[in-house]
């Protein structure tokens, strides 16, 4: 077997020999990865680089180089190239800083569904708690009920919001979890469905007899984040907060997940009887999955909150935990690395890619190059669009885009084809 | 690997190409002028948005000529914002940094309308809306932010008055949870207790919903004169047919949200006695209502909606102020900030569904509430009552 | 107090409403329940085989409106007609999308099929919407006024005729459905796949005709409860069936999913304590909590219930798989 010139091992290109066409795909995505940032530096404002410079990324994901290469070209994408973009185009700053915040939720909702196993359809309660822990605090809102204190509290109150808001969720997702986590498989995800449409009402019904919530008017202007008296409210800011959150989410999940407790997790996941009988304490690695996941969507709303200077219920709707649910499944259930491109691919989709030719589709007709018929406006298709995406990723892709490592390993070692019945794989074993 | 890639690869061909389709079609020698129409397009509300959008690009294809003789070409960028804030402030986020888009008319609901009004005003985007009626939406004060609709603190009020005048003393308010309804059910609710009114009874409904059965037997058992529903049409339509099956007899009030041929079409016979109040007046009625109504039909294959000319209105607006910029610009194209004044600078537009002045905080105070009661199950009713709008204005 | 005695008053009238609610939550929620109890999955999509029901259901009876039939023949008539055309089409919609999107992810990962079914979902609103759009130039219907008749029950409890012909239908429906899977060939079939799939498959049992037999019989229900839907309240739209599915489904759980009499059962408790909670919770809770926390109220009974008895209502608890 000839060896790798980058990275040997039998990983490898599937063991076989490196042929002249891996050599062409190297070579493609050497240049994408060199060029795709080059050329979103010189045009900044435009979305095909844009798409490309992410697409880029995914290929410094996929280059078989060593590791520190790899980190090192990430680091430069995303610490030095988006933020000089960024700060003048905000809209890709603000779609990138979308795409890191629902990364941090799908790396949440992934330790309850993709290590542990537990269907959680209602994760959008937990963020609703972290934005309006926030939310109150740091608006006017707080005056109707708090007999003390000077609201709103300033921006530069943000940071400690950010943990508290994490305990708080936290605290709610660990109160949840108590009663309900020894119910099995959809049994639990009714719960967690029917606990979150609560909290969702109790938002929108919470305005009286004392106004806590202001109902379905929703509360703003919310404070944006300060150091001192810089107030960062630009996008820019943002997506410099949200990235160095997920960073560190990441380092912090990856940790978990090598360490006892993630083990923990797996067994349950993959066998609860059998976990139990081998003395992992079931009950508690449940809770703890559980109220690491509710914190983690509670910090991330808090950035949403002062992002939008705004929130609402609707903004935590049933839908809301149903699209995080599909990052995290398309992007592979219990890869870490793959919910974050889960998340980034249906947020490229839903703000970018569609929106893009939605608009490119209405200026043709517009231009009259076309003549549709209003029924048939672009405009109006997203979701169809997103469902058909959803169908045929689940037909050709069911283990996600970026199957979890263990899946393979165990398929490999089962001799199983790809596309063949994934044993191993996230709550399969349910109920 | 190439399995991942492969789809990658496509789909980036597939927007190079898409990318190379825009710039191809963007070829042309006029400096442009994009105005955007943001309203939900698809999901549960995407009726009245649409309803919206048409109106809009109506208006803006009468005018199209009269600006290529200015020397611009005038485009359309319908978006659509899925009646959900986080898309919509994606979506303004976007529209502050293509350059050509000088104004945006916009949006459904109050809710989308706030977030993103904080984006347009980064960005010194003027912002016309048709129909988002919260308080808060103005009362921020933005510069950007113009509305031609009546506030919830006007229309309230004013169905209160005339239900009091009517010697209503007793009424059971609705309301569906949405910023909309609960906003004007409870400007109704103040203004009904200081005119000496009894509130029998207060109760949310879940919109989206089909039976309200237990609400209209708590009517009944309050023995109330009349019902104030805070909502829109689908939810009021039902509520008004329920109570008629149930033989429950009130008097049945709402805001402009039930200004709808809809209304009809789902309550039937029984909207015969009810009444909405409203800042258009029957439109069809005038004779440039009518031409509006034909050229709507002619064009889209159905009737104009609701706030179809609040959209007409809030375009012609925004291009009449960008027509004024241009003008004291010495013809060439006005920035963005010229465009903000010149819209907040509107006064003595005369429009289809009403006439538009613009006070500092971008309310309309020429705008006039009309009540207007079904005598038949024919949509549009009979105007009843109008109220100017200045004397509900604060200050 | 007063307020209460006045609410006392209209109790048996809302128990009428509450009924024929809760009729038409449960024949949807047993077309969640019969798939998930063979193929342990959640179809997320039902509620929109519902919404499809309806469309085509109310489609016949506009039709027969311009034809100018309508008026002619009998309303029942007319009614089960417009309901048998629904059945087929959404029958034959459910096994479509049985075949086209569930049948490949069939041995995926369990969430999988799920999320497929969200898919499918979107894709359906959006294709009813555009074909409606497309003849109509509007999306909602309206339907035609069948009934008219009020009738008197009992003193304080005056039903509109149309609900007592939608209670009528839901119980012969469920009475039938009962019948078929304890005594015919392939009710049996059913449930036996239900129980094991891979013994009933060694057995010689064509699986797959049996699942596809699940769905069509399912959607189908879930299309005459469309219609009758439709009917009763007069006005579809194509994202009418999100809401009810979300209520159905909670019904089916609260029943114990998978199990035939749960669904029912869930249903009609599911609409008897919304009426009730939405009327009463004002008057009990001094107006604190007003017909808005109706829902609330609805979620934290079928959390309690599940809490306590973990497998629903009639579910029966399920040693773990070894």
């Amino acid at each position: 077997m000839a060896q790798h010139p980058l990275r040997p091992g039998p990983a490898a290109f599937d063991g076989k020999t490196f042929a002249v066409k891996d050599w062409i795909v190297l070579g493609l995505m050497a240049v994408v990865i060199l060029a795709a940032p080059l050329w979103l530096m010189a045009d900044k404002g435009n979305s095909v680089a844009f798409i490309a410079f992410l697409a880029s990324l995914l290929c410094v994901y996929r280059l078989r180089v060593p590791a520190w290469l790899r980190l090192l070209l990430a680091v430069v994408d995303l610490a030095v190239v988006m933020p000089l973009v960024g700060a003048s185009s905000g809209t890709f700053a603000h779609v990138a800083t979308v795409i890191c915040m629902y990364g941090v939720l799908a790396l949440g909702l992934n330790i309850v569904v993709g290590f542990t196993g537990l269907l959680n359809l209602g994760y959008a309660a937990f963020y609703a708690v972290g934005a309006y822990t926030y939310a109150i605090f740091a608006s006017t809102q707080a005056r109707n009920f708090m007999p003390f204190g000077v609201y709103p509290l300033s921006g530069n109150w943000f940071w400690l919001f950010l943990l508290l808001a994490m305990l708080v969720s936290g605290f709610v997702g660990f109160l949840l979890g108590l009663p309900v986590l020894r119910l099995k498989g959809d049994y639990l995800a009714v719960v967690t469905l029917g606990f979150a449409e609560i909290i969702r009402l109790l938002f929108n019904n919470l305005s009286k007899p004392v106004n806590i919530t202001n109902g379905p008017m929703g509360i703003t202007p919310i404070q944006p984040p300060m150091i001192f008296s810089l107030r960062l409210d630009k996008p820019v800011h943002y997506y410099v907060i949200v990235l160095a959150l997920l960073l560190l989410t990441f380092v912090v999940v990856r940790n978990l997940q090598n360490s006892r407790i993630g083990r923990a997790w797996v067994a349950i996941r993959e066998d609860e009887l059998v976990a139990r009988t081998m003395g992992v304490p079931v009950v508690r690695m449940k809770l703890l999955a559980f109220s690491i996941a509710a914190g983690l969507a509670g910090m991330m709303g808090v950035v949403f909150a002062a992002m939008q200077s705004y929130v609402d219920p609707t903004s935590f709707t049933f839908m809301e935990s149903i699209v995080i649910l599909c990052m995290v499944i398309l992007g592979g259930t219990g890869s870490m690395t793959g919910v974050i491109i889960g998340a980034l691919a249906v947020i490229v989709l839903q703000l970018q890619i569609l929106k893009d030719a939605s608009s490119y589709l209405t200026s043709l007709t517009t231009a009259g190059i076309l003549n549709l018929p209003s029924w048939l406006n672009p405009a109006k298709y997203e979701r169809l669009i997103f469902g058909l995406i959803l169908v045929l990723m689940c037909i050709f892709r069911p283990n996600g885009l970026i199957p979890e490592k263990r899946v393979l390993q165990i398929k490999e070692k089962l001799g199983l084809k790809p596309k063949a019945d994934a044993g191993g794989n996230a709550a399969s074993k349910e109920g | 690997m190439k399995r991942a890639l492969s789809p990658l690869v496509s789909l980036l061909v597939a927007i190079t190409l898409l990318a190379g389709g825009v710039s191809a079609v963007a070829q042309t020698a006029l400096p442009v002028i994009k105005i955007a129409s943001v309203t939900p397009l698809s999901g549960s509300q995407a009726a009245m948005g649409e309803t919206i959008k048409d109106g809009i690009e109506l208006a803006l294809n009468e005018r199209v000529e009269e600006f290529k003789a200015l020397g611009f070409d005038l485009q359309f960028a319908p978006q659509d914002d899925q009646a959900d804030p986080k898309v919509g402030v994606s979506i303004a986020q976007r529209l502050i940094e293509d350059k050509d888009i000088l104004a945006i008319v916009g949006h459904w609901n109050s809710g989308v309308a706030i977030p993103s009004s904080e984006v347009y005003n980064q960005g010194n985007l003027a912002m016309v809306s048709p129909a988002n009626t919260a308080v808060a939406v103005t009362d921020r004060a933005l510069p950007v932010v113009n509305r031609i609709c009546a506030r919830d603190d006007a229309q309230g009020p004013a169905g209160a008055d005339y239900l009091f005048s009517l010697g209503l003393t007793s009424v059971f308010i609705l309301q569906d949870k949405t910023a909309y309804g609960q906003g004007v059910a409870d400007e109704f609710q103040k203004r009904y207790i200081a005119l000496g009114g009894q509130v029998l009874g207060y109760e949310g409904i879940t919109a989206g919903e089909a039976d309200y059965s237990a609400v209209e037997e708590m009517i009944r058992a309050s023995g109330a004169q009349a019902v104030y529903f805070g909502g829109i049409y689908p939810e009021g339509a039902l509520l008004i047919k329920q109570l008629k099956e149930k033989g429950i007899e009130v008097t049945f009030l709402g805001p402009d949200g039930m200004d709808s041929a809809e209304l009809v079409n789902i309550a039937g016979e029984a909207v015969v006695g009810t009444y909405y109040t409203s800042t258009a007046a029957d439109v069809s009625g005038t004779e440039k209502g009518a031409a509006f109504a034909a050229a709507f039909k002619a064009r889209f294959g159905h009737n104009p909606e609701g706030y179809a000319a609040y959209g007409y209105d809030a375009l012609n607006v925004t291009l009449d102020a960008i027509k004024r910029a241009i003008d004291a610009n010495g013809g060439a194209l006005p920035t963005r900030e010229q465009v903000v004044t010149a819209v907040r600078a509107t006064s003595g537009y005369e429009g289809l569904a009403t006439n538009v002045t613009f006070n500092e905080i971008g309310d309309n105070t020429e705008a006039t509430v009309y009540v207007l009661g079904f005598s038949e199950a024919a949509y549009p009713p009979a105007v009843i009552k109008a109220i100017p709008v200045a004397e509900y204005l604060k200050k | 107090m007063n307020q209460l005695q006045v609410l006392v008053k209209i109790i048996p009238q809302l128990l009428s409403d509450g009924l024929a609610l809760g009729f038409v939550y449960a024949i949807v929620a047993l077309g969640y329940t019969m798939v998930y109890g063979i193929l342990e999955f959640i179809n997320f999509a039902h509620s929109e085989l519902f919404m499809f029901g309806a469309f085509v259901g109310t489609e016949v009876l506009l039709l027969l409106k311009s034809a100018g039939i309508l008026a002619d023949m009998s309303p029942t008539v007319a009614l089960l007609l417009s309901m048998l055309v629904a059945m087929i089409f959404s029958g034959a919609l459910g096994v479509t999308v049985d075949r086209v999107a569930y049948r490949p992810v069939r041995s995926a990962p369990k969430l999988v099929p799920f999320i497929s079914a969200i898919g499918v979902s979107f894709i359906l609103q959006d294709l009813v919407r555009m074909v409606e759009e497309a003849k109509n130039g509007k999306f909602y219907l309206n339907a035609p006024t069948l009934f008219t008749n009020r009738i008197t029950l009992a003193p304080n409890m005056v039903v509109p005729e149309k609900t007592l012909y939608i209670v009528g239908l839901c119980l012969l429906m469920m009475v039938a459905l009962t019948l078929f899977v304890s005594k015919n060939k392939w009710g049996k079939a059913m449930r036996a796949v239900a129980q094991d799939r891979e013994t009933a498959r060694l057995m010689g049992i064509n699986v797959d005709k049996v699942i596809a037999l699940t769905f069509l019989i399912g959607a189908a229900l879930g299309g005459a409860a469309g219609t009758l839907f439709s009917v009763q309240y007069g006005s579809i739209s194509p994202y009418s069936g999100f809401v009810l599915g979300m209520k159905a489904f909670t019904a089916a759980v609260f029943g114990g999913i998978g199990k035939i009499p749960g669904a029912m059962l869930g249903g009609i408790l599911l609409g008897l304590i919304e009426v009730f909670g939405a009327s009463f919770l004002g008057a009990l809770t001094g107006g604190v909590f007003g017909s808005e926390y109706k829902d609330v109220l609805a979620f934290a009974i079928l959390i309690l219930i599940l809490i306590f008895k973990p497998s629903g209502l009639l579910g029966k608890p399920v040693g773990e798989k070894v």
